[in-house]
């Protein structure tokens, strides 16, 4: 449990250095360092399929960022500006609404029973009966291609939408000048 | 981009895409999946095009087959639901879950299918959004 509080501290230093650095492409590799650290968090927690996910998700982000830094420009021109009263307003708009969030999850994770080995109904349902009802010995795959492939398919929605999203915001071509 | 770096990724690339591939397709046996093996893919892709290059012709080629791959992958991921709605009468229902050896390629039913069609869409996907983002076609017309 130690290792792991060790690297979610490393992992709040990261995203404030990512936040708070005058240099966007260092600003990308500290982003890429906080990936990398979400990756072992995962190991940690005997998650291998979210592990490969998130290395190679955060690999192409971090290289999507860096191919469009080196196009464009690295200073951040916003960096050094003094606050105004708008910025005030949104930090304090911010932080109530972060103060009311851990408030009701603490009232949320109250109300459940402690995380522990024992399991629920439905996760010992999956568990004990996932490989006879389906077929598929990664009981991962069996939950997100059988028990749950609505939802699958709804995450594939997101994507779709995701790029359609991006080609209509960045297409030059057709537009109107 | 350097002769290393060029030499690296023909020595690499082939690997990069078979891994992608061995992952897609052991999905229901092994950590990983339809998501992550397509992301592979992906990634091998886009590292042999930052390597080498482009011309303006390959990029809009490129951009063209990987918006019919990834409405192909899509609608094969829905057909696999629809024919679990129409033979076994429940939407994405596993058919023949018992066929094969349990812990076999092939085994799992329809599992495997959604895995593949999962996998070309969010390779297709994926390698058009860093088409979008990093070709010069798109970012700042002088």
């Amino acid at each position: 449990m130690l290792d792991l509080i060790v690297l979610l501290i490393f992992m709040i230093a990261a995203g404030i250095v990512a936040v708070e650095i005058k240099d966007l492409l260092a600003s990308v590799i500290a982003l890429g360092a906080v990936g990398f650290a979400v990756a072992i968090g995962f190991i940690m927690l005997a998650a291998p399929d979210l592990a490969i996910v998130q290395i190679v998700i955060e690999v192409l982000s971090v290289v999507f960022f860096v191919a469009v830094i080196l196009k464009t420009t690295h200073v951040d021109s916003a960096a050094g500006r003094p606050y105004k009263p708008a910025d005030i307003f949104t930090f304090v708009v911010f932080g109530v609404f972060a103060l009311a969030f851990v408030y009701f999850g603490i009232r949320l994770f109250a109300g459940l029973a402690p995380m522990s080995r024992e399991l629920g109904q439905v996760a010992s349902h999956y568990l004990t009966q996932g490989l006879a009802e389906t077929g598929a010995v990664n009981r991962v795959t069996s939950v997100v291609l059988d028990y749950r492939a609505l939802d699958t398919l709804g995450e594939t929605t997101v994507l779709f939408t995701a790029v359609i999203g991006v080609l209509a915001v960045l297409r030059l071509e057709g537009r109107r000048k | 981009m350097t002769p290393i770096v060029k030499v690296v990724v023909r020595l690499v690339g082939g690997f990069i895409f078979l891994y992608g591939c061995y992952i897609v397709l052991y999905g229901h046996l092994s950590p990983g999946g339809g998501f992550a093996g397509g992301a592979i893919i992906a990634a091998g892709l886009i590292l042999s095009r930052l390597a080498f290059g482009t011309t303006a012709k390959q990029e809009k080629s490129a951009s063209i087959s990987s918006s019919i791959f990834e409405s192909t992958g899509g609608l094969l991921f829905l057909l696999v639901g629809l024919l679990g709605l129409f033979v076994g009468g429940y939407f994405f229902i596993n058919l023949f879950p018992s066929f094969g050896t349990q812990g076999r390629l092939v085994s799992a039913g329809s599992i495997p299918f959604s895995n593949i069609a999962i996998g070309i869409k969010v390779a297709a996907a994926i390698l058009s959004i860093f088409l979008v983002l990093a070709s010069t076609k798109y970012i700042f017309k002088e």
